[in-house]
């Protein structure tokens, strides 16, 4: 592990992805990457009493199920980071409580999966763990009484709002060098078949800085979050001395179809084009047109289920080859926003690879 | 990044859709008439049944109210807000849903630090300077009387 410029952080030993896995509800289901979900639920609610149990348990869903993938028993799992939007995170709380891993929580906002894969990723680097975790979520309607109004409220979105994702993503991070028994019984069985499938690894890590450009409209966070990530892509490009045609994508985190066109320009204005390579977890999940998702979807599950899914199955077949996963967050609460501050953002980038 | 914050500021307004005016003019229009129109349907109904005017539009409030909880209750009355926008928000339908919504919601908190006392998230303000703006109104017509 060394430190490559002022911001970034590589990783020499390229810790692996043994396992992922993503559970999401009925609109993610019936968006464009429908196929690409290890489980989805047509009831919302899940059969639990209140929306926070639903979310605690599309999480501790995910982390079974790709722990199930990686043929690793959460009692072997040395750490996991987790988070989501709900106050104290309580889905993470909660939905891992049972599972008997030693835990840290985050807060990032809907930047988490970037921030708790970073992490894990570094913590197998470091040789803290020789298991870590990660795992994030979010729920529609959760987050709308939490953030915004009951669900029967008769009220209008504007068009610049986003919708929460009700997903959640996990991933299971260990050094290369592990062979896991999944690995063992495939090379036994199925050689000719499996021998094109990649392995996604973390090359590096660049940790954003709170980023603040004075929007204000808690209705627009795509708006809000764009800055911050244009910084920290920025700042890894010339960290690592690269340009965007250097990767195959750059996914942003959840800046929608506004804070998507954003970033674009700001990049623009620093000379550095990334239309060509560059697409968004918001943009993904739904489909703009049938969905009534206005500027597209957000939410800690919503870049973590799109990671856990479509991007990290494309790395594995092949498709993808380098890519820059850039999760964002937006840092206000209900009481900032009331009290009429801006909105503080956040983006933290992953290098994934396939091997 | 060289970006100031006001130019961002006319950087995001500028890329941010803004609300489709006309079309949720008509439509706060239509649907707001729509419902001043049933209520009056129901008052006709009530004055023929032998009720009189004062009793009759009281009725009238009691029904809508009604009618937009039942509507709230089974999830059908914020698909129609989605349309109607200020037509279902104005009118005393609203009223109900601003109060029945949050009473639903918050149900998984209790009865009491959930259902009642959230029951008024919304309307409370409403209520608040409704009350304090009628007193007012109240007592600068007092005052006129005087002379």
């Amino acid at each position: 592990m060394k430190r490559v410029g002022r911001y970034t952080i590589s990783l020499e030993t390229a810790p692996k992805i043994a396992g992922y896995a993503s559970v999401v509800g009925k609109k993610e289901k019936e968006g464009p990457l429908g196929n690409e979900f290890d489980r989805s639920y047509k009831d919302t609610s899940l059969g639990e009493s209140s929306w926070e149990k639903a979310e605690s348990r599309l999480q501790k869903e995910a982390v079974e199920i790709a722990l199930k993938k990686a043929c690793i028993n959460a009692k072997d799992v040395d750490i996991i980071f987790a988070g989501d939007l709900l106050n104290q995170c309580i889905s993470s709380t909660f939905g891992l409580r049972s599972l008997n891993i030693p835990f840290l929580g985050q807060y990032g906002a809907c930047s988490t999966m970037a921030q708790t894969l970073a992490l894990a990723a570094l913590f197998v680097e470091s040789g803290t763990a020789r298991i870590a975790a990660a795992v994030t979520s979010s729920h529609f309607c959760s987050a709308e009484r939490q953030f915004r109004l009951p669900l029967e409220y008769g009220g209008q979105r504007p068009p610049t709002a986003q919708w929460t994702a009700t997903a959640s993503g996990s991933v299971i991070v260990v050094p290369q060098t592990t062979v896991i028994a999944q690995e063992q019984v495939k090379t036994k069985s199925s050689k000719e078949t499996d021998s094109l499938e990649k392995t996604p690894v973390i090359t590096e890590v660049c940790i954003g800085k709170i980023t603040d450009m004075g929007i204000k409209d808690a209705n627009n966070m795509g708006a809000a979050m764009a800055p911050a990530a244009a910084q920290t892509i920025l700042d890894y490009l010339s960290d690592t001395h690269t340009t965007p045609s250097d990767y195959d994508l750059i996914v942003t985190g959840d800046l929608g179809y506004v804070g998507s066109n954003l970033l674009l320009q700001l990049m623009e204005q620093e000379g550095v084009d990334v239309s060509k390579v560059h697409n968004d977890c918001g943009k993904m999940l739904f489909d703009r047109k049938k969905q009534d998702v206005h500027a597209g979807g957000s939410g800690c599950g919503c870049s973590a289920s799109v990671l856990c899914s479509k991007l990290l199955n494309d790395i594995k077949s092949g498709k993808l080859n380098d890519i820059l996963f850039v999760a964002t967050g937006a840092l206000m609460s209900t009481t900032s926003s009331q009290q009429g501050e801006s909105i503080p953002s956040i983006a933290h980038l992953v290098r994934l690879k396939g091997i | 990044m060289k970006m100031t914050k006001d130019v961002y500021g006319k950087m995001a307004k500028q890329a941010s859709p803004p609300s489709t005016f006309v079309k949720n003019s008509v439509m706060a229009f239509l649907f707001g008439g729509a419902i001043c129109t049933i209520g009056q349907g129901i008052l006709e109904g009530y004055l023929m049944l032998g009720m009189d005017v004062k009793n009759a539009r009281a009725a009238v409030s009691i029904t809508l109210i009604g009618l937009a909880a039942i509507l709230t209750a089974f999830k059908v009355y914020d698909n129609i807000a989605k349309i109607a926008g200020a037509g279902t928000l104005v009118p005393i339908t609203g009223f109900s849903n601003s109060i029945v919504s949050p009473a639903m919601e918050f149900k998984s908190e209790g009865h009491v630090l959930g259902l009642s006392a959230k029951m008024f998230i919304i309307s409370g303000p409403v209520l608040v300077y409704g009350i304090v703006s009628s007193i007012i109104y109240g007592i600068i017509l007092y005052i006129i009387s005087l002379f």
